[in-house]
């Protein structure tokens, strides 16, 4: 178990420095420069050399890159070129809105997406499995954007039972807050529910093929103790790690989202960051979601580890295997 | 969804489904998955979905009597018209010609996408699946990318390289290679596990006449089931960075930039925002059930344990 653990660990260092540095280069690409970008038009050249060398950037780019990993391994992001303050401050106070716009987006995929995934495996070729499978290809193909336009002009322009953008802090009461932030979730919930439902059913479909579950009908256990205690169970644990994959999609369409619905997050940021040409911050927010996610890919694989006692004899396996030198 | 990455893995190639597959070569099945994908609903439906899209993308803007660019204030914010068929927008420019002008960007990007992360997901894949040594450093390489959301990726590179077709493409190849590397790279090593071709190496084959000729005709089916998939999600994206503001050129039409613009006049003029939204969405649709269907037509596995009832 231990050894999985740190196993995974150290994958990520090379997984995270590769990330680190297509980022790193991608912003030497840039073409200008991005001194007199932050200095203004207005800035004579030898001011513009100055801050150059200041900041290190006519240091060839191997000096820069090992100073700049440690900087960001300190989450020294740099500064805006705009917004007078840190990345990284900028990035943190924007955070909170999509963390939450995350969190309630996935929770409304699982809840569509789990039960309907269940439903169309135990109904399996009837009409409603066909209806629902047929909404869950559907749901992938919908533009979140899209989505969320056409639930604007429903419930906001037609009914005008919820606003069409803005936020209400949390703090300024659960109400308030859950108006501001329905239609967001349901954009971004509703079409990622397709891709759990489509797993669910498949990993259902295959552990209902199993010899204990025919062993579990011989018993004369119930259908439906059957369905949901046994099949279930090991249904869902594989299913929903391909969903930790699903993480990337879901920050890249939250950062589309808080755009429509005006949501202060920290895509808004990277969005506006776009219209400025505002480099530091569009990496900033880059790597943030980069690290994200590859915390989230950990995470899951070793809750599913410790949840799946077959996958710990497994590892004990390997581990055994390579102290033999296999 | 925005970049999809997350559903093609779900789909998985070989992944999910290594009973289904199937590497000896069949002339006879290979004759047939045509007629399969052609009398399947799904497949014929959806195929001559996207026949009519690319016939008229590419014959429109020849027949269509109005400009896509052409700013008629006079005729600004009409509804849908028997000379404006869905209208015009606050600038008095024709809908129907610009979604047409818009396809094409879209259509383009996304074949364009397809075929070079195709090229180099096969390259990358094959060669990891041959050479244990060079496996870890390539597929490290991929996760690495695979760590960046998709879209948030094609942003920065995007904004780095300018705003241009080409660094579109190169974007968004960059997001859909790995998927498609890590999907060769594990068809590559169940192949390469097969008594043909370990009796080609005994005979004595070269490494690059083995990949060529022995291992990649059968890395064929699962490869373009994916591309179609890859199209879809390219298609999106395009559309997604444009609504952003970072697509091609501000000035030509595309899909993603009419929502953006339709978006603001959602009331006076919601026509504005669904034309190019149910387009974009009927044609990721059609490739996507395309993607299912060929799957379907090409795997017989998977077809079989549809018949039994036992359908993923």
């Amino acid at each position: 178990m231990l050894t999985f653990i740190v196993r995974r660990l150290l994958l990520v260092i090379p997984i995270a420095l590769v990330t680190g540095s297509i980022a790193f280069f991608l912003m030497h690409l840039t073409p200008g420069d991005p001194v007199s970008l932050m200095l203004g038009s207005e800035a004579t050249p030898a001011r513009v050399e100055q801050v150059r060398e200041r900041m290190g950037l006519n240091d060839p780019l191997l000096v820069q890159y090992p100073q700049w990993l440690l900087r960001v391994v300190r989450f020294d992001l740099g500064d805006s070129y705009f917004l007078n303050r840190s990345v990284a401050s900028a990035i943190s106070a924007r955070i909170v809105p999509t963390l939450q716009l995350t969190t309630y987006a996935l929770a409304i995929a699982l809840l569509l997406g789990v039960p309907a995934g269940v439903l169309a495996a135990l109904r399996q070729g009837s009409l409603l499995d066909r209806a629902l499978m047929l909404l869950a290809v559907a749901g992938t193909a919908i533009a979140d954007f899209f989505l969320a336009i056409l639930l604007i002009l429903l419930f906001a322009v037609t009914l005008r039972w919820l606003p069409s953008g803005g936020y209400e802090p949390l703090r300024e009461g659960v109400i308030p807050h859950a108006r501001s932030m329905l239609l967001p979730s349901l954009a971004l919930g509703v079409s990622l529910a397709g891709l759990p439902a489509r797993l669910i059913r498949a990993a259902l479909l295959d552990v209902l093929r199993e010899d204990y579950i025919r062993a579990a009908v011989a018993r004369g256990v119930p259908p439906r103790r059957i369905a949901l205690g046994h099949a279930l169970r090991n249904a869902l644990l594989p299913a929903l790690t391909v969903l930790g994959a699903a993480l990337g999609d879901l920050l890249g369409g939250a950062v589309i989202v808080e755009t429509v619905f005006t949501l202060p997050g920290m895509g808004q940021l990277a969005a506006n960051s776009i219209a400025r040409r505002d480099f530091p911050v569009i990496q900033g927010v880059v790597m943030v979601s980069a690290a994200a996610y590859l915390v989230a890919s950990l995470l899951v694989d070793v809750l599913y580890h410790v949840a799946d006692p077959r996958l710990r004899q497994g590892a004990a396996d390997d581990a055994a295997n390579a102290a033999r030198g296999r | 969804m925005s970049a999809g990455r997350a559903e093609l893995s779900g789909r998985g190639g070989l992944r999910s489904r290594p009973r289904g597959w199937r590497a000896t070569y069949q002339p006879d099945r290979r004759r047939r998955w045509w007629r399969l994908l052609l009398t399947s609903p799904s497949g014929l439906g959806s195929l001559l979905v996207l026949a009519a899209v690319v016939v008229t993308v590419l014959i429109g803007p020849l027949l269509l009597p109005h400009s896509a660019t052409y700013i008629n204030p006079i005729e600004r914010l009409q509804g849908p018209s028997g000379s404006h068929w869905l209208g015009t927008d606050d600038l008095g420019r024709d809908v129907v010609s610009r979604l047409v002008e818009g396809g094409r960007t879209s259509l383009l990007v996304g074949l364009l996408v397809m075929s070079v992360s195709a090229a180099c997901g096969t390259l990358i894949g094959l060669v990891a699946g041959s050479y244990r040594r060079l496996d870890a450093v390539l597929m490290r390489l991929m996760d690495g990318l695979m760590a960046f959301p998709g879209v948030l990726l094609a942003i920065a590179v995007v904004i780095s390289l300018g705003a241009r077709l080409s660094s579109i493409v190169l974007a968004l190849t960059l997001v859909y290679t790995p998927v498609l590397a890590r999907v060769v790279r594990a068809s590559t090593l169940l192949i390469r596990q097969l008594p043909y071709v370990e009796a080609a190496q005994v005979v004595g084959l070269g490494d690059a006449r083995l990949m060529l000729r022995y291992i990649l005709p059968n890395l064929l089916s699962p490869l373009i089931v994916q591309c179609s998939f890859v199209i879809a999600y390219a298609i999106l994206a395009e559309a997604s960075l444009s609504f952003l503001g970072a697509g091609i050129d501000p000035r030509a039409p595309s899909w993603g930039m009419m929502l953006r613009d339709g978006q603001r006049l959602l009331g006076p003029a919601p026509w504005l925002a669904l034309a190019p939204g149910i387009t974009l969405f009927v044609v990721v649709l059609a490739c996507t059930v395309l993607g299912d269907a060929l799957r379907d037509a090409l795997d017989p596995r998977s077809r079989e344990r549809r018949a039994d009832g036992i359908a993923r």
